[in-house]
């Protein structure tokens, strides 16, 4: 499991152990990873997180569209894997779980799991602050350094 | 009022059930529940779930065949699991007392006219 933010390790360690989870990846609202666990290609990761964030920003506009109160969670159930995705808040913003599982586990296991790890990421939560400004000169670097933690190279 | 509601109340009516429920024994999702308001459904059908797929495995690896009925007695109640159709489960909870007896024979005839 890796993590750019050191307050999600300790609950995510958590909900890893208890849901049995292949894939995890937390990331904003904007598809930014904040942490990953079983993913080995930043290609795939990052793939992930896009299309993840997409989802949930799609589905939000769906229940918009119908009046509906925000979706908050979507499941796709495959034969062999099912995928988890949540939005949740958390002092530090809006963010979104991916969570993909196989026949070793059960959706309502990691349903309730991740209900835990929501609260769990509430509480260790710092109170948000500034992000800090990044530089069009910085950014290759600021991602470099991202991709650095979360892959260990 | 549904059927699965009025199957249900014929298990609440029993004295010492806190709770009856019918979940998916595959995903632990909950269809239908009538349990106490201290009672997380949730967490009980996701747990009961696990708990009968995980003895199933234990019993299958025994030669065991498919557990028909499943009875966790605890220190402050009883858990009672029995299959139902469709890959079903109709879940019990009970305090301590309950006659485990009529449970089961009421669970096995709830158990039959689940569709």
């Amino acid at each position: 499991m890796r993590s750019v933010e050191p307050w999600v390790v300790a609950p995510l360690e958590g909900f890893l152990g208890e849901s049995s989870a292949r894939l995890v990846l937390i990331m904003t609202s904007a598809g930014q990873v904040i942490a990953q666990h079983g993913f080995t290609r930043a290609l795939d990761v990052m793939s992930a997180a896009a299309l993840g964030a997409g989802i949930m920003a799609s589905a939000q506009e769906l229940a918009r569209v119908i009046s509906w109160p925000a979706f908050t969670t979507v499941v796709h159930q495959g034969t062999r894997q099912g995928h988890f995705l949540a939005r949740f808040e958390t002092p530090r913003g809006v963010m979104i779980g991916l969570v993909v599982f196989g026949s070793e586990t059960s959706l309502g296991l990691v349903q309730l799991f991740f209900n835990q790890l929501v609260l769990d990421l509430k509480q260790a939560a710092p109170a948000e602050k500034q992000p800090p400004q990044v530089l069009p000169a910085d950014f290759e670097k600021e991602l470099n350094a991202s991709l650095r933690t979360l892959f260990g190279r | 009022m549904s059927n699965h509601q009025k199957a249900l109340e014929s298990l609440t009516a029993i004295h010492g059930v806190r709770g009856a429920m019918i979940a998916t024994g595959d995903d632990g999702i909950v269809v239908a529940e009538a349990v106490m308001e201290d009672v997380d459904g949730a967490a009980l059908a996701a747990l009961a779930s696990s708990l009968t797929r995980r003895l199933e495995g234990a019993a299958a690896a025994a030669s065991g065949g498919r557990p028909g009925f499943l009875h966790l007695q605890a220190t402050g109640g009883a858990l009672l699991v029995c299959p139902a159709g469709h890959g079903l489960l109709l879940v019990v909870i009970a305090e301590r007392g309950v006659n485990v007896g009529r449970a089961r024979l009421e669970m096995a005839r709830v158990a039959e006219t689940i569709t």
